[in-house]
C-alpha cells in the first residue's frame, strides 16, 4: 500500500483529494489530508465581510463537509518535514509518504513590520486577510466617523493582488451611500510603480482612480508603522498619515516550510513554473499559495494547477515524464463597486486584455471592462467555490490552459 | 516592444522602457540606462544588480527585503544607491522585468 499525503486542507489541498481519490485505486494507496483548522474560509468573502455585504455565515463552513469518502482527515498541527526520509512528524505521530503535496498556504505576517502590531493593532490598523480582522474591521467602520482611509500593501507577493485595490473601490461606494464621501480622504498606498502596473491595465483603468478620488501614493516601501504619529514611514523618511489603516502586511508561506528547510526567503516553495512539481525533491508537489510561481495567488490559479497537477501525479506515479503544462492562467473578478466588477483572464506571459468570456464574441462576461453581469459573476462564484470548485468539478467552458479566443488585443500605449 | 540603440546595442525595450531580454544586458547599457534616470553607477551598485540579475535568471521572486538580506547592502542602503523606487530603477538598471502586480 502506498501512501499520498496532501499538507492543508484549504481551497488547493481539498481540490486535489477531491480529484484524486476517484483516480488512484484504493487497493493501492491511501490519501491522508492533514490540516489543524476545523473551519474552512471562503476567502474571497473576507473582502465584502468590512462592508456588510457578506454574513459571518456566508464566508466559513466545516472544512470535513468538502473531504471526500476515503480520505483520512487527519486534524493535527503539522511540525515538520522530512524530505529526506520521506515522512511527515505531526504533533504526535510520524506518517510516511511516497508522494506529498504540499497545500499549506500563504498567510499574513505582521510581525515582520515594526509598529504594526502596536498599540493601535485592531484599533486603527486593520487587516482584511483573516476572518478576525475582517470581522473586526466590519464593526470598527459601523460606526467610523471619517477621517484619512489609508489602503496599503507592505510588499509583494501577497495573497490576490488586487484585493486591495477593490477594497479602496468598495470603501468609496460604500461611503457614499453612507452619505459621508466627503468626510473620507482615501489613499491608496503601494510599493510598485501605481495601482496598474500592466501596460493594458494602466491605460484601460486609470480613470478608475479620478473618478472614485482616490489619492495614489505609488514606490512606498513601508519601514514601520509610527503609533504616536498615526503614519507610515518608509525608508527615505517619507511619511503617509493616517485616522484608520487598513494593510495587507507582508504575506509568507507556513512556518512548517522554514522549519523543513523547504523554502524561499518568504517561506514559499521553489516549484516548477509549468508541472508544479518542487525543484528540490521529485515527490513532493506543491499546488495554490505555497508555491513562489509567479502566478496570482488566488483560487482560480489552484484550480486551474489543480488538474494540471492530477494528470502530472498519475504520470509520474506510472513513471511517465511530467507534462509542462500550466501556464500561469488566472482568472478574477475585480469588484469597482456601485455593484459593477471587472473581469480578467491573463497568464505568465500575456497581460489582461479587452474581449468577452468565456465564449468569444458572445460573453455574457466581458473583460477589462466595467460591468453589471461580471458583479453577479463574482457572487454568483461564492456558490461556484462551494458547490463545484473544491470538489473539483471543471468550471464549464473555462479551460486550465488561458484561451486566446474572443480576445482582443486592441489596447494601445498612451502616449 | 520596440528596438532601440542603447551604448552602441540594439536592445528590446518594453513600454515602459525595460530590456525585454536579459541576455541583450551589459554593463554600458546599465550605466546609459541609469545615467537617464540620473544614476552614477559604482561597483556597488553593480554588487546589487549582478545579484538582480542571478536571482532573475533562476526565477526566484524579487522582493526588496530579499536585497535587503543579500548581504550586499541593507534596505536603507539600497534606497541610497537606487532614489525613489529602488526597485523599479534597479530592475530596469538590472535589464530584468519590471516587479508587476496582475493588473
Amino acid at each position: 500500500m502506498k501512501n499520498l499525503l496532501i499538507l492543508g486542507a484549504g481551497t488547493g489541498g481539498t481540490m486535489m483529494a477531491n480529484h484524486l481519490r476517484p483516480k488512484l485505486k484504493k487497493s493501492e494507496w491511501n490519501i491522508t489530508i492533514i490540516d489543524q483548522y476545523k473551519t474552512h474560509y471562503y476567502q474571497p468573502g473576507f473582502l465584502f465581510l468590512p462592508f456588510d455585504t457578506y454574513t459571518e455565515d456566508q464566508v466559513k463552513k466545516v472544512g470535513g463537509k468538502f473531504i471526500p469518502k476515503g480520505v483520512n482527515y487527519i486534524q493535527k498541527k503539522i511540525e515538520k518535514i522530512l524530505p529526506g526520509d520521506n515522512k511527515v512528524e505531526l504533533e504526535d505521530e510520524t506518517l510516511d509518504y511516497d508522494i506529498l503535496i504540499v497545500a499549506t498556504g500563504s498567510k499574513i505576517a505582521p510581525e515582520e513590520t515594526d509598529g504594526l502590531i502596536g498599540p493601535l493593532w485592531k484599533k486603527d490598523i486593520f487587516d482584511f486577510y483573516t476572518y478576525e480582522g475582517s470581522l473586526a474591521l466590519r464593526n470598527k467602520l459601523r460606526d467610523w466617523e471619517g477621517g484619512k482611509l489609508v489602503v496599503h500593501i507592505t510588499e509583494m507577493p501577497i495573497k490576490c493582488p488586487v484585493a486591495p485595490l477593490e477594497f479602496a473601490f468598495l470603501a468609496d461606494s460604500y461611503f457614499r451611500k453612507k452619505g459621508m464621501r466627503d468626510k473620507v480622504e482615501i489613499t491608496y498606498v503601494t510599493p510598485l510603480t501605481g495601482a496598474f502596473t500592466k501596460p493594458t491595465c494602466s491605460t484601460a483603468l486609470s480613470y478608475l482612480l479620478k473618478e472614485k478620488e482616490i489619492h495614489m501614493e505609488p514606490d512606498f516601501s513601508v519601514m514601520e508603522v509610527d503609533n504616536d504619529k498615526k503614519a507610515l514611514i518608509d525608508y527615505e523618511e517619507r511619511e503617509i498619515p493616517f485616522d484608520l489603516l487598513v494593510t495587507v502586511p507582508t504575506n509568507m508561506g507556513d512556518e512548517v516550510i522554514e522549519k523543513s528547510g523547504l523554502g524561499d526567503d518568504l517561506n514559499f516553495v521553489p516549484t516548477d513554473h509549468n508541472t508544479l512539481q518542487s525543484l528540490a525533491h521529485e515527490n513532493i508537489f506543491v499546488i495554490g499559495d505555497a508555491t513562489n510561481v509567479p502566478a496570482s495567488k488566488a483560487g482560480s490559479v489552484a484550480h486551474f494547477q489543480a488538474e494540471t497537477l492530477t494528470d502530472n501525479i498519475l504520470l509520474y506515479i506510472d513513471g511517465y515524464q511530467l507534462k509542462k503544462e500550466f501556464d500561469g492562467h488566472a482568472n478574477c473578478f475585480i469588484e469597482t463597486g456601485n455593484n459593477k466588477a471587472l473581469l480578467i483572464d491573463f497568464n505568465y506571459k500575456t497581460e489582461p486584455v479587452h474581449g468577452k468570456f468565456p465564449f468569444a464574441g458572445i460573453g455574457p462576461l466581458k473583460l477589462l471592462k466595467e460591468s453589471l453581469f461580471n458583479h453577479w459573476g463574482k457572487l454568483a462564484f461564492r456558490w461556484i467555490y462551494w458547490n463545484m470548485l473544491l470538489k473539483g468539478i471543471a468550471i464549464p467552458f473555462v479551460s486550465r490552459n488561458m484561451s486566446f479566443k474572443g480576445k482582443v488585443f486592441d489596447i494601445k500605449k498612451e502616449n | 516592444m520596440s528596438v532601440q540603440t542603447i551604448a552602441g546595442v540594439e536592445v528590446n525595450i518594453s513600454e515602459d522602457g525595460y530590456l525585454e531580454d536579459m541576455t541583450q544586458w551589459n554593463e554600458e547599457i546599465a550605466k546609459e540606462i541609469a545615467k537617464e534616470i540620473g544614476i552614477e553607477l559604482t561597483p556597488k551598485h553593480f554588487e546589487v544588480l549582478n545579484f538582480l540579475r542571478e536571482k532573475t535568471a533562476a526565477k526566484e521572486t524579487l522582493t526588496i527585503r530579499g536585497v535587503g538580506k543579500s548581504g550586499i547592502v541593507n534596505i536603507k542602503e539600497l534606497y541610497k544607491l537606487f532614489p525613489k523606487g529602488p526597485l523599479k530603477f534597479s530592475s530596469r538598471i538590472a535589464g530584468i522585468p519590471k516587479p508587476t502586480s496582475c493588473i
